[in-house]
Parts: structure tokens; sequence; C-alpha cells
């Protein structure tokens, strides 16, 4: 073009940007991607403030009254008369408040395992991609079969070997640790696999060979044109195996083999609640149950519509 | 008087986006006589394939035809309602498209895909089908069709499955067939052979073509006429010899600029600066006022219509002998 | 083909093998065997003679070499907890979970392939959009939810099915089934809903986001280009060329099936080695563990195995000397 430029339009402000970008306008337009997100919001919010708005604290022995035993929710107990929102189990415990304290365990589990998770399969896949040769085909062939197996049985695995290796006293203490890297364990090759085929993309372009030449380290340079380039889709696996590992902790700990009770996340407190299906206290096995969905499904409706997003060819 | 066997008028189509309506075609028109090859070229994104999809109805959503009409000797086809335009494909137009390594169907043998189409379209039993396909086979060049029919399109090489694709296209006997860059993704070596055989096969029935493509070279040997696509327009259109010859509008003239010829010095390869505007942003009057040498206040306004010049016709306001600036009106040559 | 084949296997093997070693080093390495099998209270007498007659005074290549030669004709040990051949448990406890995971497969990928195929075909229609919002709801189920669920709903208030184990089972040489009898099928009904679902939900999503895939492939235009019927397209050029896909994963998913007959016999108090496997875990009964695992390798090799199999019979362009090595 041969014309002078024209004077700049006078520029939006950053937030204008921001919401008129094609990501917020999709959001925007999906009415049940906004109210998942402010559902999962809240519910996370919820555990993170647990000590803060749990009216009871669940744990203190001393607070328990075995005479507000089974109240029913919303309505004052027979013999003391207290009220509890969602009702209390045997032992007078507030159910609202073992579910605060109990997706604070969750959370704190799903998200410590997805990173753990993330950190290793992005390193592995980084090092596998750019390495080549053997390691990488170690890397990948381990991957392969990690994905083949699994994640449930592989979090089992790791959770019975670590049984036999730790010793039993310290057993309570670490069960917490254990399920973050048996569960981040389980999980890490969906990560390797993306990151290995970008950074093998990136690593054939010029600019690294050029980044050579001129004496740069190749290693640095890539990193910094692979890591926004896998940040899309690293971002959607996260997103969705924090669903999974949320899910796949309650399930350990349903299995008995997770949270101890006396650290119960919403998986133990299903298993607690379990016991009174046949009898009718359906509130102790219930709320923990509901909380437990929601949390998965508003997680799993925003990770889909971000891969959506962020992948337009599939709409 | 002869009813062309396609007319296309004002054909626009549009593509509606949150960021508002994008034209891929607007007003489109060109007839095609029968036995004709046409000629459509124009860069990537001119809309050529785009006008292939909308007269054979297949525009994708959130694709639209927004306006003007396609005529099929003498019938409007472009408002059929879904079952009877599926009828008019593959029975009476005939469209071969880019690559024949991904337009046939992997997992079937190409005898199958043949009988298929014979099948859809005739009445033809199991058997008298399979002999069609056995004939088709034969007339494209595949060496041994009595055996090469019950291959898989990987057993076959490139060159091979175009060809096994234009039998494909042909073996309803349609009166138009659509050719969308059909050599394009082949070895140059076999590229001429493929045209050699559209051209020797319409001939030989009778069926109209048109012809896109990008390579000039291809419309000088084959094409009857040529229209030129700029930014969804028709910026130029008429028999091949002449637009070569003389091209009138100053895009065709940077176009052939652009092909290299054996006798002309080298220095005469003109480039045409800049590149097409994007869809959304078609500057207003001529869409190509702003790479063109030969631009003056009018064109920044009014959008030219195409008027006769010399035998054929050309979208462009030099042309206009009220309206253009005094020695301008000279033909290039 | 037969060269495609015979590498399919051999990849089998190398996975078999080291699937092997992880078991094998679980066995060995994890707490102490010696002290596993006699207690804490035997003799260094004892000790000594026990770790004599289990070699584990050898090599360790050794050791390795002679734990896959035992595993290969069956014999895992003897269970550190129940002290019976953990060759016996598993034979025992096998035909309760492999009815359970074939019935449960069958029942997934049977429904999964139908609704992924019509969620794909209308996709804007709305029964399309609740059973793809339906699917999402599937996907954050957890398994053990939906087994508790049923049993409250077909156990506990409308008492139409058993809550826990096989009903009446008929012997059938080794094999016990639970398929002859009334209450045998009775009590499959909930443990197959349970242990299908999810993967009636991955699958089902799966064939509708490939089929939307391949309905965008350019052999699809140009069938439509010749005036091939829509229906002839979706069913006769689509649904093919989408399966090819739909198998490798299925086949993978076929292993969730065995993991997550782990949670479904829990639940229903199933006698199956998903059972087993979990009380072995709990008391860290090793050469269980071990056998388990080697034995869901096993199955996991032998349906990639099969898939690969059916792969050759779908793809023309395995078939016939385009993948035979060239030497």
């Amino acid at each position: 073009m041969t014309t002078a430029p024209l004077p700049a339009p006078k520029q939006p402000g950053r937030f204008a940007r921001f919401w008129d970008s094609d990501l917020v306008y999709s959001f925007r337009s999906s009415p049940i991607t906004v109210v998942a997100s402010i559902m999962a919001l809240l519910l996370v919010l919820a555990a993170v403030f647990a000590p803060l708005i749990a009216p009871y604290d669940p744990f203190d022995p001393s607070s328990l009254d075995l005479s507000d035993g089974f109240s029913r929710p919303m309505q004052p107990n027979e013999i003391t008369g207290k009220v509890f929102w969602l009702g209390s189990d045997g032992q007078g415990r507030d159910i609202f408040s073992a579910i605060l304290y109990g997706s604070r365990v969750s959370l704190i589990v799903g998200a410590a395992s997805v990173l753990f998770s993330l950190v290793l399969g992005v390193g592995l896949g980084l090092v596998a991609g750019y390495v080549g040769g053997r390691t990488e085909a170690l890397i990948m062939r381990v991957a392969d079969i990690q994905l083949s197996f699994p994640a449930i049985l592989v979090a089992l695995l790791v959770f019975g070997v670590a049984r036999g290796l730790i010793p039993p006293a310290l057993q309570e203490q670490m069960t917490l640790l254990v399920l973050v890297i048996a569960i981040g364990l389980s999980n890490w090759a969906q990560y390797a696999r993306t990151v290995r085929g970008s950074t093998l993309v990136e690593k054939n372009k010029v600019y690294v060979d050029a980044a050579r030449l001129i004496g740069l380290k190749a290693w640095p340079v890539m990193l910094k044109h692979v890591l926004p380039n896998v940040a899309g889709p690293v971002l959607v696996i996260a997103t969705i195996n924090l669903a999974l590992a949320v899910i796949e902790e309650a399930t350990l700990s349903f299995l008995g083999v997770g949270m101890p009770p006396t650290q119960p996340s919403l998986g133990t407190l299903i298993r607690f609640g379990q016991q009174y299906l046949f009898s009718g206290e359906w509130w102790i096995l219930l709320f923990p149950s509901l909380v437990l969905i929601l949390f998965a499904l508003s997680i799993n409706l925003f990770g889909d519509w971000l891969r959506d997003a962020l992948n337009p060819k599939l709409r | 008087m002869t009813q062309p066997v396609l007319s296309v008028q004002d054909l626009t189509v549009e593509f509606v986006t949150r960021r508002g309506t994008l034209r891929a075609l607007d007003k489109v028109s060109f007839d095609i006589a029968r036995g004709e090859v046409l000629g459509v070229v124009g860069e990537s994104g001119a809309g050529k394939s785009v006008t292939g999809s909308a007269i054979i109805g297949l525009i994708d959503p959130p694709g639209r035809i927004a306006g003007g009409e396609v005529v099929l000797s003498g019938e409007r086809v472009d408002h059929l309602p879904p079952e009877q335009m599926r009828r008019v494909r593959g029975k009476r137009i005939g469209m071969i498209f880019q690559d024949p390594l991904t337009s046939l169907n992997p997992l079937y043998r190409v005898g199958e895909q043949l009988i298929e189409t014979i099948q859809t379209h005739t009445d033809l039993n199991a058997a008298d089908a399979r002999k069609r396909a056995i004939a088709l086979l034969d007339e494209v060049g595949i060496p041994a069709p009595d055996r090469r029919i019950d291959g898989y399109p990987h057993e076959f090489s490139g060159g091979m499955r175009q060809r096994v694709v234009i039998a494909l296209a042909l073996c309803a006997e349609p009166e138009f067939i659509i050719a969308d860059e059909p050599t394009t993704a082949l070895d140059v070596s076999v590229q001429a052979q493929i045209i050699a055989l559209i051209k020797r096969l319409c001939k030989e029935r009778g069926t109209s073509v048109m012809l896109v493509t990008h390579d000039m070279g291809v419309i000088a040997e084959t094409a009857d006429r040529v229209a030129v696509m700029y930014a969804g327009r028709v910026a130029e259109i008429g028999p091949v010899r002449e637009v070569i010859k003389q091209p009138l509008h100053p895009y065709t003239q940077g176009l052939m600029g652009a092909i290299p010829s054996i006798e002309g010095d080298a220095s005469r390869l003109v480039q045409i600066p800049g590149a097409m505007p994007r869809l959304s942003s078609i500057p207003k009057g001529c869409a190509f006022n702003p790479r063109c040498s030969k631009v003056f206040d009018r064109c920044r306004v009014d959008r030219p219509e195409l008027i006769d010049v010399g035998g054929h016709q050309v979208a462009c306001h030099l042309y206009d002998k009220a309206q253009a600036p005094a020695g301008k009106t000279e033909i290039a040559a | 083909m037969l060269a495609y084949i015979l590498r399919s296997l051999m990849q089998g093997l190398v996975v078999m093998l080291a699937v092997a070693f992880i078991a094998f080093s679980m066995f060995r390495f994890v707490g102490d065997p010696v002290v596993n099998m006699l207690g804490q209270e035997a003799t260094l007498q004892d000790r000594a003679e026990l770790t004599q007659r289990l070699g584990l005074n050898d090599p360790v290549p050794l050791q390795f070499a002679r734990f896959v030669a035992d595993a290969a004709r069956g014999d895992f040990g003897i269970s550190y907890r129940q002290g019976r051949k953990v060759s016996a448990l598993i034979l025992e406890r096998l035909p309760a979970t492999v009815e359970l995971a074939v019935l449960s497969a069958i029942f997934a990928f049977v429904t999964g392939i139908a609704f992924g195929v019509y969620a794909a075909i209308r996709r804007d229609g709305w029964i399309a959009n609740l059973v793809m919002s339906v699917s999402l709801i599937g996907v954050s189920l957890p398994t053990f939810l939906i087994g508790i669920g049923l049993i409250y709903v077909f156990a506990v208030e409308l008492r139409w099915l058993p809550s826990f184990g096989r009903g009446d089972t008929v012997q059938i040489g080794w094999w016990s089934t639970g398929l002859l009898t009334t209450s045998g099928l009775k009590s499959l009904v909930m443990p197959v809903l349970t242990l299908g679902f999810l993967q009636l939900t991955l699958v089902m999503r799966l064939v509708r986001s490939e089929m939307l895939e391949v309905m965008r492939a350019d052999f699809i235009r140009f069938a439509r280009a010749r005036g091939i019927p829509e229906r002839r397209i979706e069913f006769r050029h689509a649904l093919r060329n989408t399966m090819i896909p739909v198998i490798t994963i299925a086949g993978v998913q076929l292993g969730g099936v065995i993991a997550f007959a782990i949670v479904t016999e829990t639940v229903f108090q199933w006698p199956g080695l998903g059972a087993l496997f979990v009380n072995a875990v709990q008391f860290v009964d090793v050469p269980v563990m071990s056998a388990y695992l080697l034995f869901v390798a096993f199955v996991f090799v032998l349906t990639s195995l099969l898939v690969d199999i059916v792969y050759v019979a779908l793809d023309p362009r395995l078939r016939g000397g385009v993948l035979v090595p060239v030497k």
C-alpha cells in the first residue's frame, strides 16, 4: 500500500479489549460455562475459607456431643434443640462443617497432584522432545504404558508400595503426601505427549539454529517459544485433570486406601455415609456426594468450554 | 439463440461472523455455453473455489447464498430443496477436487465407489454398473481396468487417483463439471496429462467445464474463455486469446506480467505491489484501488460494473469513456 | 500383514516383561518377603532356611529370571495374608470379574457407539445436545456414586434387585457362572450398569468427535458432490472411517473397565479380582498385588493384539504387503 499510515484510531482501554476478545466473548455467550465457573469458584472459596465459614470445628472432639447425633437437616435436634443445616452424623458432627473441611482436603490433594503431574509431565516432555534418541524413546514408552494403565490402578499400586515402604507409625501423617504422589504419577503422561509434540515442531524451526549460530544456548530460546505454544493445551489438560484428580482421590478414600477418618476428604465422608444407606439417615451420604458431583461437573464444564474455545476447529 | 448450460447472475455469498458479515462473493455473473471451457483465475481467497461450491450447493455454514441466481440449462438450482439438489449433484453437475489423495474414501475399493455413484444416478443393476465402471476406468486411461477396479485407492499413484476421481465425476454423464484446481496437488510431470484428459473427455461428450486454477498457463492452453477474479468479484472476463493478448484490467495486466514467458526477457516479470485485501477490509469503490498504479478518484468511491470493451468485459473505470481522466484510456500492450 | 501382527506380539511381550520387572521389584523390595511369610517371631534359622529356599541369596537377575519363569507357569507364590496359593485365589475369582467386565464392555460399546453416531449426525438437535450434556454429567459422576445411587433406588427403595454379591452361580468345570440363574442375572444388572456407564460416556463422546472430524474430510465432500445420499454418506463412508480411531482408543478403554471393576466390586461386594486387589493393597499383600498387576498387563496386551487384528480387517491400507518390511 502506498498511502501514508492513517492516524491510529482511538485505542479502546485494556479492559474493553479484553472484554471484546474472542475468548471472553465465547465465555460470555455460554451461560452454562458462566454458571459452572461461578459454581466452581464458590466451592473453591468455601473450601479455602472453611475455618472461617464452618459453624463448628468437626475435628475437635471436645466440641462433639453424642446427643446431637443424627439430627435431621434444618430441624432442631430432639434432645439438645440445636439446628444443623445439613444434619449431623452419629457422633453429632455437623455435616456442613465436615463437608467444608472435607472439600478442603479434596481440593488440596487434587490441586497438588495436578501441579505435580504437570511439572513432571511438562519436564519429561521437554526433555524427550529436545534430547531425542534413546531418552525420548524410553520416556515415551513409559508414557504409553502409563496411559494404557488406568489412573486409578496406578494410584492404587503406588499407594500400596508406599504403604509397604513407610513405617506404620508415620503412615497416617504421610497419607496426604502419598496420595498426591500416587495420583500425580498416574496422570503425567498426557502432558508429556503434548509438550513433546510441540517441542519437536519448534526444534526444527530455523530460529533455533539461528540462536545456536549467534552463540546462544538453544535451550532457553526454545523454552521461550515452546511454553507459550503449549500453554493452551496444558491448561485444558490441567483443568480436566483437576476434576479427575478430585474424583480419583474420592475413589481411593472410598476404597479405604485414602484419607484416614481423622482427616476426612469428601470420599472418606461418602464412605462413612454409605453405612447409613439402609437405615434412613440419607443426609449423611447425600450432601457430601452432591458437593463432589457439583465440583467435578462445574470443573468439567469449564474445561470442556476451554478446550472448544482454544481449539476453534471443533465447532 | 442457444441457451447457456450454466448462467450465474449476481451471485453473492456471505459468511456471517460475530465481527460482521463477510462477503466472499459479490455479485458474480458469468455464462458458460455448451461444450465451453471457462477458466477461472485469481489469487487464493479471490472466491474461485467458493464460486464452485455455491454452484453445486455445498457451501459450509456459516456461509450462505445471499443473493443472485444459478441457472442450469434454464432451470434455477440455487434454491432447490436439499434432496432435489442432491439429485442434481453428480447427475447434472460433476465436480473434481484438488487433492486426489484425500478425495477417495481410503477404506473402499475404487470399484465400490464408482458403482455406488453409478447406481445412485441410474437404474443399472450391479453387474451392468460394474461393466460401466470398468469402461470408465478404461476411458480415463487406467491400465488393466478390469483388475484395477478391485484395488484400493492407496494402491494407485497420485495421477492415477486423479483419473479415478475424474471417472467418478463423469460417471453419470453430467452436462457440466467444475474442476477445482485439479492439478495443483499433482506432480508437474502428470499435470499436463490430467488437463489433456479432462479436455478430451469433455470435448467428446460436449460437457462444459469450469476450470478453477491459479495457473495462467493451464488456462491459456485449455480454456475457451477466462474469468479473472479479485476479492470476490469478477474483474475481467472474455475469450482467452484476447484477455492474454490485451489484458484490460490493471490487475489482469499485473497477472500476465507475472507469468514468465520463454520469448520475453526477464525484466518484464513484474510483480503487483501489496496483497489482496482480507474479506473483512475490502476497500470502498474498486477492490483493487489500493494496489492499482492507474488509480484515480472515482476508483475510491464507485464500484465499477462490468462493461463491454473490445470483445470482452472488464470492471474498470478506465474504460468508462464518459468518466475516465483524459489520456488514460489507451490500452496497455 | 503377518509381520504386522508379529510386531505387535513382540511389543506385547516387551510390555509384559517390563511389567513383570515392576511386579518383581515390588515383591523383592517392598517389605521383606521372609518376614512377611514367617511373621516377626520366626527364628533366625527358619529365616535363613526360607531365604535359601526362595533363592533370595542368588544374584538379582537370576531371581528375576526365576520370577518370570514361575509367573509364566502361573505360579505367583503364596498370599501373605491368606496363606493360600495366589494362583488358586485368582482362578477362583476370575469368572466373577470376567463376566462383569465383558458384559459391561459390550453394554458400553453398543450403546456408546449408537448414541455417539446419533449425536454427531444430529449435532444441533435438542436430543443430541441433551445426550451430550448427560454425558458430561456422566464423566463427572464418580463410579462408586453411580453404584450407591443405583443401590438406593433399586435395592433400598424399590427392592427389585439385590444390593450385593453374585446371587446363585452354576459351576461349569472350574468356572462359576452367574449367567444361568435368575438371581445371578439380577445380581449382574446394577454392577454392569455402574461399570459400563463411565465407559459408555467416554465411547460416546469419542465417537461423536471422531465422526464430526471425518465428516469434514475431503472424501465426504467429494461423495456429497457426487450426489450420494446423506444417509449413505453417514453410515457407509463416515462410520467405517470413524471406527478406526475409535477402536484404538476403545482397546485402551477396556483396561479402564478392568480398573473400575475394582471400584464396582467394592461397592457391590462382588467376589472378583478387584475386591481381592483392594484388600491386598490395604494389607500390603505383595504377592497378590504383583500377580494382579501381571493379570491386568496380560489383559492389556491381549486386547491390544485383538485391536491390531480388527484394525487389519477394517483398514485395507494395512493389508497386502504395504507394511511388510522391505528386506
